[in-house]
């Protein structure tokens, strides 16, 4: 199959080893990568700044390079929701709106991708820590994405998951929220950094990297040892 | 910068960084989730009744003027007077004209938001009536001269201890701080005040078009007494609150237990259909039913966002969201608190006033999930967002969009800002969290991570040749 890598900004920009990563598990699972190089962002931040009109012209690039793909995969739940959920509502009653809804149904989050589509879940990898994982909540509410990551990295050789408490709390991210109110955002990343500390786990496993850009944000500040790192490098590592 | 979105950046930065405030609501709604899930777990299918309440919801909100027209005129037919009020000040006018025309002096209240919605207390104790709360946690926060904190726990935020020494000064009783005790100071205080009060004030939970009846569901009996004892009753509710059917009733009183508070039922549930009739030996002489309206018909007009009217109160969406959790009910400066209170205000009260509050969501969706009529809230939060940008659009944010959309689109434009942002980073440390930091609303409290030299669009172009 030709798997079309949607690249969200943050990765490209900030976290490549996680776009690399899942360019080289879907090579060795026997796929065809192609990554769209004109499309850099799905629009999130306008969109959920309610700045629609600046939001459209960003996600009709994405669209126009998503046009032929036989599968589009995100390499993150809250990019994956856009593309998959909100595009369809974004183009409403606009002439987009028919290949809006045609992304939409042949798109999916990385890690669901693997699962669930090519229902694979032995990647060979070996991460022999202890993590706790967190679900990014776009991907885990807007796509139900909640088993796959966990089926994924039960067959990691030597990785031991343990679930913190209040497992399905936001983490306090949410986009431009962040800055705009970053107090509360950061309430919310200190209660989410408590619970992954009390699991004793060495590591923070997330598919959305934005989610732990803030919460290794935090940790980093604080000086606490515990780190983060997105499935797909985990699932990557041999 | 509205003086409303001020004063809540102040409120919450007071809140998010008082940890003990965190502790006692965190404490307490873990309880509550305990108990809620066991609950749950009774319905044979809590999906299937989610899914049925909000059908039900949604017949009765779009077919509002059908079952109002109904529900008055089944009340009207066993004596009750049925009043409308398009506002909060018609409200006011009418229910004080009612207490005025009693003579009345001493009026107590049961539990009702809506009464908080129209500030009656206030306008109540200005016009030289005496109201009292006979809600236990609503009877606390009126001797601490504070609005209810959370709209079904008003007196959440404070522990025994402090309600312990509350009593002690506004009413110099107070032997222990078990909740014992206490309750029983409250009820020494109240049983007089039902039997001297001349008028009882109550909210509804629930207005049953097919019989004309008011529901009211509660936990202590204090609604009751309320109803019963004084020789008029005043029932103040929102015109969403009805329901086609008696039947409803089976769905939605263990519906909005076990969502609210995690029971099974609630305590007491009693439902109202008209004065004492002849013949009959006790209930209140007379009872006045006030129909508020204040700008819910303006929610009824938006079609994306009706389904908002499907609210129950149940405070289900606030006990789950973690911006709740943080900021705490005071923050918001609304009647109606937590996610539902996000979405309905900016249309009670105008949206460029109280768009930050649908701005002050990570968007999580945690409280669309815990919601029990399927309200679609936190993509409301969106759709709030969307309108208030559309309506007057902030002219920076507006322009950075335009620009970041200048910048996604140009490959050549979005590789040059990557570079600019790598060879950037060693400055921007060294201004890191301080006033010239441009990202020091991040900064301030979190790194940022450190940028690499290599983009991932970099390595894929570098290794393209080596493609098969």
């Amino acid at each position: 199959m030709t798997v079309t890598l949607f690249i969200p900004c943050f990765i490209d920009a900030v976290y490549p080893r996680a776009g690399i990563s899942m360019v080289e598990i879907l090579e060795r699972l026997g796929h065809r990568v192609e990554c769209p190089e004109e499309a850099a962002c799905c629009g999130q931040p306008p969109f959920n700044s309610g700045y629609w009109d600046e939001a459209r012209p960003i996600a009709a690039k994405v669209l126009q390079q998503l046009v032929n793909a036989e599968a589009v995969v995100i390499g993150s739940g809250s990019c994956g929701a856009m593309v998959k959920k909100f595009y369809p509502e974004l183009f409403a009653g606009r002439p987009e709106e028919a290949l809006a809804q045609a992304v939409a149904a042949r798109t999916w989050e990385f890690s669901d991708f693997i699962a669930s589509k090519l229902g694979v879940t032995e990647l060979g990898a070996k991460f022999p820590h202890k993590v706790t994982f967190h679900d990014g909540c776009h991907g885990l509410r807007e796509l139900g994405v909640k088993t796959s990551p966990r089926a994924l990295m039960a067959k990691v050789q030597g990785l031991e998951l343990v679930e913190m408490g209040e497992a399905e709390t936001c983490c306090g991210f949410g986009g431009t929220f962040s800055a705009k109110f970053p107090m509360i955002s950061t309430a919310m990343g200190d209660v989410k950094c408590a619970s992954a500390i009390e699991t004793g786990a060495e590591y923070i496993v997330s598919n959305d990297s934005s989610c732990l850009m803030h919460l290794q944000g935090l940790l980093t500040r604080q000086g606490k040892p515990l780190k983060t790192i997105h499935l797909a490098e985990v699932l990557n590592q041999r | 910068m509205s003086s409303f979105v001020s004063q809540f950046k102040a409120a919450a930065s007071v809140k998010t960084a008082d940890l003990r405030h965190r502790q006692v609501i965190r404490t307490a709604l873990r309880s509550y989730e305990v108990v809620r899930d066991k609950r749950k777990a009774s319905f044979q299918s809590w999906e299937s009744a989610r899914q049925a309440a909000a059908e039900t919801k949604w017949e009765a909100v779009n077919h509002l003027d059908t079952h109002l027209e109904a529900l008055t005129a089944k009340l009207e037919a066993r004596g009750t007077k049925v009043h409308w009020a398009s506002n909060a000040a018609q409200a006011r006018e009418i229910i004080t004209k009612i207490l005025q025309d009693k003579k009345a002096r001493s009026i107590i209240k049961s539990k009702a938001m809506t009464s908080e919605e129209i500030h009656l207390n206030d306008a109540l104790e200005k016009a030289g009536f005496t109201v009292v709360e006979s809600d236990l946690g609503e009877f606390i926060v009126q001797l601490r001269h504070e609005p209810p904190y959370h709209i079904v726990f008003p007196s959440m935020h404070l522990t025994r201890g402090e309600i312990k020494e509350l009593f002690q000064r506004e009413l110099g009783d107070a032997p222990s701080d078990s909740p014992e005790d206490l309750t029983m100071v409250a009820r020494r205080v109240m049983r007089q005040k039902y039997l001297t009060a001349d008028v009882g004030f109550t909210g509804a939970n629930f207005a049953i078009a097919e019989t004309g009846m008011i529901s009211i569901t509660e936990n202590e009996g204090n609604a009751r007494l309320t109803a019963a004892l004084p020789k008029t009753m005043v029932t103040l509710l929102g015109i969403e609150k009805v329901l086609p059917k008696f039947a409803d009733l089976a769905l939605f009183l263990p519906m909005l237990a076990t969502a609210g508070a995690g029971q099974p039922m609630t305590c007491y549930n009693t439902m109202y259909s008209g004065p004492r009739q002849a013949g009959e030996v006790d209930g209140p002489e007379e009872w006045h039913v006030v129909l508020l309206d204040n700008r819910r018909t303006e929610l009824l007009a938006d079609p994306e966002q009706r389904d908002a009217l499907h609210c129950i109160r149940c405070g289900a969406c606030l006990n789950v969201c973690p911006i709740f959790r943080n900021v705490g009910g005071h923050t918001y400066g609304t009647t109606y608190s937590g996610p539902v209170g996000s979405v309905i205000t900016p249309h009670l009260r105008g949206l460029q006033d109280w768009k930050h509050l649908s701005n002050a969501s990570s968007l999580c969706g945690g409280c669309t999930e815990a919601c029990p009529v399927k309200i679609d809230l936190h993509h409301h939060l969106l759709h709030n967002r969307r309108n208030a940008s559309t309506s007057e659009p902030a002219f920076f944010e507006r322009l950075s969009y335009k620009a970041f959309g200048l910048l996604a689109n140009e490959p050549g434009l979005w590789w040059l800002a990557k570079k600019i942002g790598w060879l950037t980073q060693p400055l921007q440390k060294l201004v890191k969290g301080s006033a010239l930091d441009p990202a020091k609303a991040w900064t301030k409290t979190r790194d940022l991570p450190p940028l690499p030299q290599e983009t991932f669009k970099d390595w894929w172009k570098n290794r393209k040749p080596t493609q098969p």
